[in-house]
């Protein structure tokens, strides 16, 4: 086996013993790269020289003692919406395509300061707008398993890269699936921890009320040990939870006995591939038999949370987007005429399609005369559906489900038809409208061989049970061993 | 037919907190351009607002000196428009539930008193500044202000006049100075006013079309765009013409104003809640401890000086109508046992020289004490009425104290008889028709010759004495 073929936990083992040193596997690291990354296109920057000066430095932290985490010398990959001082943070696009951000967001200092090392920033759909991460104005990533077809996205490029073995494991950011639509076209863990769990200072705003941090990992455990290391409060963020984080390594134990499995019948309807419903339900077997109970839940207002998504999502984006002027950083128009020609023109080249238009349907929800409408209505949906889901937590401990109702699709095949897109987040999104925890983790190949993902919900702030379950499923199945065939 | 306005004022209000409402950067004023500012304030990407409490404590201490509720639930909204002095291109602000509502303050009218009812309060951060260059054609921007906190103040439209908006932005000058809570330097900008103006057939109960008036920047502009604009409106209206509602600027150097944007070009500011931060919940012990945390205040204060001092009204309106002043006069009254002579002295001489020489209270080169030693040196004769002001002048002019000044000058009053004796019979013997004229019963010769004689001792002749003597000499 090689080196990046190994979890966190594996490799943390055979650092603190001495067996491998931080160098040696950083360079590894860097070598994977350089022979993968011109094809697959996971990354936008790579940080060679801190990357290895960095592992010099934690290295001799790890031999003096100072440094114990079990992320000390673990090479990863950061989405580029998540600024790193000194380094492009591009959200990939033109507009940030120069920014080099002044400040490390809190999940960087928090990983800087467990040992871990950067290899670079990740490939992503710009201004994390997309589920493909073919809106990148830099390149697209393709999927290590068929490199015809899309990772998914927007954290396209951190589930590829985490699948490939470019990176032990990324950070994504997810505001209605990108981080779990990604893992689950790539097959790996993705978590889109509850809203607050994990400061979002640092990270560029998209949705702000939607927005959260998580892990790409290859398993449960190494999901829980870098959950340990990015949770909890941080006082520049006032979103974020003042609650203490538990450990989350105590929750993986193999065992669902007793454990109430909730299955909502919309979310295994029509619309959802069959290979897809087949995967799903075997899943449920796979819990059934090792003696949790599956409950048949319902949650009605499922038709109406695409919309309540893209309204909440899209008028806070029109906000959070409008800093981009040119004046302060990024790109900016030349030999403007004026002051608002230079902003027009500004926006006008340095956004991409999709975000231009998700900016104009923001703005449009927004203006007055259609508040009430749209942005007010789909606030009280939005209490309709938190509660919906409330209420299904008093059925069960955890809900399973699909991340999505298809497979990695083709390069080029959907996106022109962003309303199908938008239509096929329908599975993720009710998880951020309601701030709720949820993971994918891999249950299955469909017939063209390509990943599938299993969705666990759980209850705000129980990341425990859903990484129980996970890890249970992981324990009793091979899916989390599979790898695509990638020929070099 | 005879016109009347009604005015509603707008007053933003710098928070006077050390550090910015959202960061910690300092909001001290000037510093050169952008050494006040973070990521954060100049609105970088992936920053996020952080609240500093002070600033709602400033806020609610504002709505309760001026009669507020304080809503126990409250939260903050963005205000979206595109500006380079906007840094995030929306200002955090609040829109429907402010933090403090339905409150009044009371102004002196002419012949009454009248409450001006305040509709709400709410805190927002300020914007940047534009600089124009001077040598080139660029324009730069100065993000030292952005981030500062400030409350927007704003009145139901129960102002009748230019004369009571300005007895309101006075009054609730004093008010937020004496609570210590913004300097309220119009000159800075930690003040600011923005005047909705409409007339209306005298009488009526139907509102007129409003203008509303930009760019207010002292007291005076605020008088004078009120007079100017309402003359404007009757005119326009008896012209046969119709007022558009509209915003307009006020030039202050031509005394007029002039259109900015008509309400077609109003803008939509798209208001929505601000996800980066969580709603506001003020609990009640917070309001119940800033209440007992509110010092007296300037109507308290006036009331006090009437029924303490005994001082008039008028004379308790003006010591109380800014927080240095009042103090100063408090500070220099606890001293003294001669409190009318106090008030005389700092309203008279001591404006007039503040006035002058262009000089705030905090400008004073002495202490109140000093002020207190002159009046001393007054009551027991060491110095007269007119030596005493050239004394106050000078204590401006030096900082040192009264009694050195005296000594330094020998201005102690002359009170040597046979000394002032010489001196009237010299000044007889310059204007030897006063005798004649004296005897022949023109009294008024009397004041005439205390004149040369107190012009012949510099000013320093004690009066009394010399009056005496002169009266002696002349009825011999």
């Amino acid at each position: 086996m090689q080196l990046h073929e190994y979890t966190i936990s594996e490799l943390s083992s055979l650092i603190s013993k001495k067996e491998i040193s931080i160098l040696e596997l950083t360079q590894h690291m860097l070598g994977r790269i350089e022979k993968l990354d011109s094809e697959l296109g996971c990354y936008i920057s790579i940080v060679e020289d801190q990357a290895m000066e960095q592992a010099a430095k934690v290295q001799k932290m790890l031999d003096k003692g100072i440094l114990t985490s079990p992320l000390t010398g673990i090479p990863m990959g950061i989405k580029d919406n998540i600024c790193t001082e000194g380094i492009l943070t591009s959200c990939g696009s033109k507009m940030l395509s120069n920014f080099v951000p002044p400040y490390n967001a809190h999940v960087v200092k928090k990983l800087y300061n467990s040992g871990s090392v950067l290899l670079g920033k990740l490939n992503m759909d710009e201004y994390a707008m997309g589920s493909s991460t073919e809106s990148s104005y830099f390149k697209k990533t393709r999927n290590p398993w068929d490199t015809e077809r899309v990772p998914g996205g927007s954290s396209g490029g951190s589930a590829a890269a985490v699948v490939a073995g470019e990176a032990i494991y990324s950070l994504g950011s997810d505001t209605g699936g990108s981080i779990r639509q990604p893992a689950s076209f790539c097959g790996c863990v993705g978590l889109k921890p509850t809203y607050g769990l994990i400061s979002r200072f640092g990270l560029v705003s998209y949705a702000s009320s939607l927005d959260q941090i998580g892990p790409l990992t290859k398993t449960v455990t190494d999901c829980a040990l870098v959950l340990n290391a990015i949770a909890g409060h941080d006082p520049m963020d006032l979103t974020s939870s003042r609650r203490i984080h538990p450990d989350y390594t105590k929750a993986l134990i193999n065992d669902v006995k007793g454990m109430k499995i909730g299955l909502p019948r919309e979310f295994i309807d029509d619309s959802v591939e069959k290979n897809i419903r087949d995967a799903i339900l075997n899943a449920v077997k796979v819990f059934t038999d090792l003696g949790a109970e599956c409950v048949e839940i319902s949650i009605p207002v499922m038709e109406y949370v695409v919309p309540t998504y893209y309204i909440i999502a899209l008028a806070e984006a029109s906000s959070n987007l409008a800093r981009y002027d040119g004046v302060k950083f990024g790109y900016r128009a030349s030999n403007p005429k004026d002051i608002l020609d230079f902003c027009k023109r500004t926006r006008s080249e340095g956004f991409g399609t999709e975000v231009k238009r998700r900016i104009l349907l923001g703005t449009y929800v927004l203006s007055s005369g259609y508040y009430d409408a749209y942005y007010k209505k789909a606030l009280k949906a939005r209490a309709i559906i938190t509660r919906e889901f409330n209420k299904a937590f008093e059925q069960c401990d955890i809900i399973i489900g699909p991340v999505s109702p298809t497979t990695a699709y083709k390069i080029g095949e959907k996106i022109n038809d962003p309303i199908q897109m938008y239509m096929e987040d329908i599975f993720t999104v009710p998880v951020n409208i309601a701030g709720l925890p949820a993971m994918s983790i891999p249950c299955g190949l469909d017939n063209n061989s390509l990943p599938i993902g299993l969705q666990l919900l759980g209850k705000r702030f129980d990341e425990q049970t859903i990484i129980k379950t996970a890890y249970t499923f992981e324990q009793n199945t091979e899916f989390h061993n599979l790898r695509p065939n990638l020929n070099v | 037919m005879n016109y009347e306005a009604v005015i509603g004022l707008e007053v933003h209000a710098e928070l006077s907190t050390k550090s910015k409402i959202y960061c910690s950067c300092t909001t001290e004023f000037g510093g050169e351009p952008n050494t006040h500012c973070c990521p954060v304030c100049t609105g970088m990407p992936g920053t996020l607002p952080a609240l500093n409490r002070k600033t709602v404590e400033y806020a609610i201490k504002a709505g309760l000196a001026t009669n507020c509720t304080i809503s126990p639930f409250t939260k903050q909204d963005r205000k979206n428009y595109f500006y380079p002095d906007l840094p995030k291109g929306y200002q955090i602000s609040q829109y429907d539930l402010p933090l403090c509502k339905d409150g009044f303050v009371e102004i002196e009218t002419e012949n009454e008193k009248k409450r001006i009812r305040i509709n709400r309060i709410h805190i927002e951060e300020d914007a940047g500044k534009l600089l124009h260059g001077e040598e080139d054609n660029n324009s730069y921007i100065d993000y030292n202000r952005t981030g500062v906190p400030l409350i927007e103040i704003v009145s139901e439209p129960d102002i009748s006049s230019a004369r009571e908006a300005k007895s309101y932005l006075e009054k609730l000058k004093a008010i937020l100075q004496f609570i210590n809570v913004s300097d309220c330097k119009m000159e800075e900008g930690s003040l600011r006013a923005d005047v909705n103006i409409s007339v209306r057939p005298k009488g009526s109960n139907h509102l007129g079309e409003r203008t509303e008036m930009k760019n207010l920047n002292s007291f005076r502009s605020v008088y004078r765009a009120i007079e100017s604009e309402i003359a404007r409106q009757i005119h326009v209206i008896k012209s046969g013409g119709k007022i558009n509602q509209e915003t307009r600027r006020w030039d202050e150097n031509k005394g007029e104003s002039y259109p900015m944007r008509s309400k077609e070009d109003a803008q939509d500011y798209r208001y929505f809640p601000e996800p980066d931060l969580p709603p506001l919940i003020i609990k009640n012990e917070l309001v119940e401890r800033l209440k007992k945390e509110l010092p007296e205040l300037p109507d308290a204060r006036k009331q006090r000086y009437v029924s303490e001092y005994g001082l008039p009204e008028y004379d308790a309106q003006v010591l109380t109508s800014s927080k240095e002043l009042s103090d100063f006069f408090e500070e220099t009254a606890k001293q003294s046992t001669n409190v009318k002579a106090v008030s005389n002295w700092i309203m008279g001489d001591m404006l007039r020289i503040l006035n002058e020489r262009n000089l705030e209270i905090v400008d004073i080169p002495f202490p109140p004490s000093y002020l207190v030693r002159l009046i001393t040196l007054i009551d027991k004769g060491v110095i007269n009425g007119s030596t005493a002001k050239n004394v106050f002048d000078l204590m401006f002019d030096t900082g040192k104290d009264p009694d050195n000044i005296v000594k330094e000058h020998g201005l102690e009053m002359l009170k040597d008889q046979s000394f002032l004796l010489e001196v009237i019979e010299k000044v007889i013997r310059d204007n030897p028709n006063s005798l004649d004229d004296y005897k022949k019963g023109q009294k008024k010769v009397i004041g005439f010759l205390v004149g040369q004689a107190m012009k012949a001792t510099k000013g320093k002749a004690d009066p009394q004495i010399l009056n005496q003597i002169l009266i002696k000499r002349l009825e011999d």
